[in-house]
């Protein structure tokens, strides 16, 4: 058994049991659906990364059971390590909602919001928070910043107006690679991702820099403008590679295979690291085992349609409260207090199955 | 003439040289400390004299000290944090250019006390010049044996290098000073861990400011209580104003935190009133990124009460009506300065000193400066002024630094006190680009002196 | 490609003291200083990739380093660099037109170098010399309370250097 002491943590109202040293935001992924916190920048795999985007800021409302004082600040869950007794509210602070609303703001008013010829599209977690927590104007009356364009080489394409200096690529290759090439220079407004002088970034393992860019600043150019990730059927498969895992997800369209990524978790993170050959080489579907459709369920775009019930789509559980351990649903409206339309014997909220006909009073007139 | 602690032999011929600084008295507080006392007293000592961290924030030094962690065989550091890029402020660089010897007196106690054998003294590049003059004060005390091998026959060891910065008005927060001093981009670090756990080179660390680790000195040769005395309520010792802006005496003057703002400003002790027989319309008490105070907020409180030059009266009334000591950059604003320019050109400044790491602050200083700008060149629009009060809203307490509050907080208060005048120029765009809006209202009751 | 002499090799092997063995990247920004005012006030890339091998660290650090920080020039400068301070302390004593007078007389606008090489104007935000309004830095020193008759003066010093010298 492990010795590490479990810490009890309470996350808009729902309560879980974590190891001491686990960041509010890993508690919150651990309950999961709209308690998580978006992150942009914070990546499990990569050390030292986090803390930079400040979408997942989290309001402390209880420090600990020893401490109760509530955090006056809004604390940035990735980084924040969990207190035994703490509680934590996260979509059901009007402060956090707020904050988030003023972060995704920023982060899009220098964005070029050329989705429509953007290879991320579909995909970007930018545009997953823009739809939850953006709004369809802009208050940014001003030009948009623009870069001087850079070459990275005939793999990777590098969009700098779209970045949002995560640093996840600058984390990836110093961990990943022997030896760094590129890096963010400048400060301020204009810092940017670059390689300074034109240097190609040869290293095998340097490609994961694509998957790990939550925008559509590193794509792959291998794959640039073929086509849209959404008319694709990702499926895993495999190879016997000698350099790493090579379990991968192939994006297919018939028998072509587009393009090959990591496979990735219901956060977005890569499982395992995949090599440039894995990634840019090995484009028939003879390089490869086909184990099966691929499960996406993060980005409601990609996930529409193709494996109705199997890929792209949970099997609804019985109960909201089953699927979100214990929490009520969010209601619109309490009907209860303004209606009496139900039969009187019935409270539809704890109904644990769809309302029929027979639950509501008849009219009579 | 108030007390004076720090500055008292400014004006000896001379002093900036060892010889000198020894015969008026200088390194007895050494010989006390290293001689007389240990760590643990010394720390004692600075914790009963309540001094509070001259570099802005103004956290007890004694405090931040004792949160030093002390695990086995790593070694532990002592910074000097002379990245004094605050507008406004110049107050590190009056004491360290004349006064150099009580930096590094300063400096020895501090590194005895927690523990320092190498300590770092980070200053702004530009203070190309006054690298020299540290550096000479430093061979000099190794000359006479206060630094080095075994000083006083102590057994203490302690060297000190002075580290130069190349620009970067961020290397003045604690955590990104050390990244800077690892060799790195200023980019703040994420806290926890604090430097005191885990600082430069991941060793336990403590970060001070000039004029803090100054005070040092006199704290040990009078000792902490006696220090205490010193000043009113949690406002003890005596304090450094740097006072610019429109005032007939701009200068680096020592307080002792009991006097109030209008003496301050006033007397000829100090500032000598507004330059050339103007009225004052505006002051900016505690270096650029605290609250601006129209006339009227300066002089007295909300309540109606003498306003003095210490932490607690400063920020009385909270950000409603007060500001903050902060690092005692006194900026004063005569009847004909344009309150939307000069908050534009702080916007600038702190949209040119982000280190561009987080989002709230990268953008929005941005976006603050370029309104502000419109706003200011007569096209502006009347909904700036509610996007602007939004914008620095949504910055504030949501970085990663402190930078974001600083960014944000000048242009609340502009827009706080002076939303008239921020209107009249959108109003009156034409008029606006010949002349200033002047005192308006908010200087009233206008204090004229006698 | 330009390479330290003895002398500022020494100076190099000082700085890097200074540091615990293996921590000698911490010398970077004063390595940088160095270089700079060794060769022509400016880095250049092939500068950068030398400090680089000299430190033993990847050429992207030190890139990252050299762009972060105001006071590294990564583009060739004139023989003068006129730094002039124009944040708030400074603008309320005037120096907006301290900085059009400078740019009148020299014809040149902030950022630009004189076709002769001489002279580089440049603004800053805040050095610290807020109550000796208006400044600028020139080289090691700064230069105070500055006037017109200041500016013409020191452009009349520097020429006549730059005429003693050649």
């Amino acid at each position: 058994m492990s010795e590490q002491p479990l810490f009890k943590v309470t996350i808009d109202n729902i309560t879980v049991e974590v190891p001491a040293g686990t960041t509010i935001l890993n508690a919150a992924r651990k309950i999961g659906g709209d308690v998580a916190p978006p992150a942009m920048c914070y990546y499990s795999k990569l050390e030292g990364s986090g803390g930079k985007c400040r979408t997942c800021l989290v309001e402390v409302s209880k420090g600990s059971e020893k401490d109760p004082r509530p955090m006056p600040k809004l604390v940035a869950s990735c980084r924040t390590t969990v207190m035994d007794g703490m509680e934590v509210k996260n979509i059901t602070s009007d402060r956090v909602i707020d904050a988030r609303n003023g972060v995704v703001e920023f982060l899009l008013i220098n964005h070029p919001l050329d989705c429509p010829v953007c290879d991320q599209a579909g995909e970007c977690h930018l545009q997953d928070l823009s739809y939850d927590h953006g709004k369809a104007g802009t208050r940014f009356e001003f030009q948009r910043r623009t870069f001087k364009k850079h070459d990275l080489g005939d793999k990777i394409q590098l969009h700098m107006t779209r970045c949002i200096l995560c640093y996840r690529c600058v984390f990836t290759a110093d961990q990943l690679t022997g030896k760094r090439e590129h890096g963010v220079l400048d400060r301020g407004d204009h810092a940017e991702i670059a390689t300074f002088i034109e240097k190609n970034l040869d290293n095998e393992f340097i490609g994961n820099v694509i998957d790990v860019c939550p925008v559509g600043a590193l794509t792959d150019k291998t794959f640039r403008f073929k086509n849209r990730v959404w008319f694709l059927k990702p499926v895993d498969a495999h190879r016997d590679c000698p350099t790493c895992s090579g379990k991968v997800t192939l994006w297919n369209r018939g028998d072509e295979v587009y393009r090959v990524t990591a496979r990735k978790d219901q956060w977005g993170e890569v499982e395992d690291w995949i090599c440039n050959t894995c990634r840019f080489d090995k484009k028939q579907t003879s390089d490869w085992v086909i184990e099966g459709p691929r499960l996406i369920d993060r980005h409601s775009v990609i996930a529409q349609g193709h494996y109705a019930g199997t890929v792209g789509t949970n099997k609804p559980k019985e109960t909201f409260k089953a699927v979100h351990a214990g929490r009520q649903p969010k209601l619109l409206m309490d009907i209860h207090s303004v209606s009496e339309v139900n039969q009187p014997n019935i409270t539809l909220s704890q109904l644990d199955r769809p309302a029929h006909s027979t639950d509501f009073k008849q009219n009579k007139d | 003439m108030g007390v004076k602690l720090l500055l008292d032999k400014a004006h000896v011929p001379g002093i900036r040289f060892f010889e000198t600084y020894r015969k008026e008295g200088g390194y007895k507080a050494v010989e006390k400390a290293l001689k007389q006392m240990n760590p643990a007293s010394i720390v004692e000592e600075v914790k009963k004299s309540g001094v509070r961290g001259r570099g802005g924030a103004g956290f007890p030094a004694g405090m931040k000290w004792s949160f030093i962690a002390k695990p086995e065989g790593v070694p532990r550091h002592l910074v000097c944090n002379a990245d004094e890029s605050e507008p406004g402020t110049f107050k590190d660089r009056y004491l360290m250019e004349f006064l150099p010897h009580l930096l590094i007196e300063g400096l020895i106690i501090s590194s005895f006390a927690l523990g320092s054998n190498d300590t770092y003294i980070y200053i702004r590049g530009e203070y190309a010049w006054i690298v020299d003059i540290l550096e000479q004060a430093i061979d000099e005390a190794h000359a006479n044996g206060f630094l080095g091998k075994n000083i006083l026959g102590t057994g203490f060891d302690c060297n000190i290098y002075v580290q130069r910065g190349a620009g970067a008005y961020i290397c003045g927060e604690e955590t990104a000073l050390i990244e800077s001093l690892e060799g790195k981009r200023g980019n703040p670090r994420i806290k926890p861990p604090f430097p005191a756990i885990e600082g430069l080179w991941k060793r336990p660390t403590v970060v001070n400011n000039v004029e803090t680790l100054a005070a040092v000195v006199p704290i040990i040769n009078m000792g902490g209580d006696e220090y205490a005395k010193i000043g009113v309520g949690r406002s003890t010792g005596t304090k450094l104003i740097s006072a610019c802006g429109n005032i007939n005496k701009p200068g680096v003057y020592e307080i002792d935190m009991t006097i109030s703002v209008e003496e301050f400003l006033y007397s000829d002790e100090y500032c000598g009133g507004i330059a050339n027989g103007k009225r004052l319309k505006a002051c900016i008490p505690g270096g650029s990124s605290v609250p601006i105070l129209p006339a009227n907020l300066l002089l007295k409180t909300a309540k109606g009460e003498t306003r003095l030059m210490n932490y607690e009266s400063l920020s009385d009334g909270g950000f409603a009506s007060g500001s903050m000591m902060g690092s005692g950059g006194f900026i004063v604003l005569d009847e004909d300065q344009c309150i939307v320019k000069n908050t534009y050109t702080l916007a600038r400044f702190y949209r040119h000193e982000s280190c561009g790491q987080c989002s709230p602050c990268r953008e929005g200083t941005g976006w603050m400066e370029k309104i502000l700008k419109n706003i200011d060149t007569g096209k502006g629009k009347m909904s700036d002024i509610d996007l602007l009060w939004d914008i620095q809203r949504k910055i504030e307490g949501n970085t990663i630094c402190p930078l974001g509050d600083a960014a944000a907080w000048p242009v609340a208060a502009a827009i706080r006190h002076f939303r008239d005048e921020f209107e009249w120029h959108v109003n009156h765009p034409e008029e606006a680009q010949k002349r200033n809006y002047g005192l308006a209202h908010y200087a009233d009751p206008i204090h004229v002196p006698a | 490609m330009s390479k330290f002499n003895d002398e500022q090799l020494k100076e190099f092997s000082r700085l890097v003291a200074r540091y615990p063995e293996g921590k000698q990247k911490s010398a970077l920004l004063p390595v940088l200083h160095l270089a700079q005012d060794s060769f022509g006030g400016w880095l250049s890339a092939d500068t950068m990739d030398y400090v680089a091998e000299l430190l033993q660290i990847n050429p992207i650090e030190v890139y990252e380093v050299a762009t972060f920080y105001s006071m590294y020039n990564l583009k060739p400068i004139g023989k003068h660099l006129f730094e002039v301070c124009q944040t708030g302390p400074c603008m309320i004593n005037g120096s907006d037109d301290i900085i059009e007078y400078i740019g009148t007389t020299l014809g040149i606008k902030p950022g630009e170098t004189t076709a002769d090489g001489m002279f580089t104007l440049k603004t800053v935000e805040c050095l610290g010399a807020c109550g000796y309004a208006p400044m600028m830095q020139m080289g090691k020193h700064y230069r105070e309370h500055l006037t017109k008759e200041k500016i013409d003066a020191i452009i009349e010093e520097c020429r006549k250097n730059a005429a003693a010298n050649n």
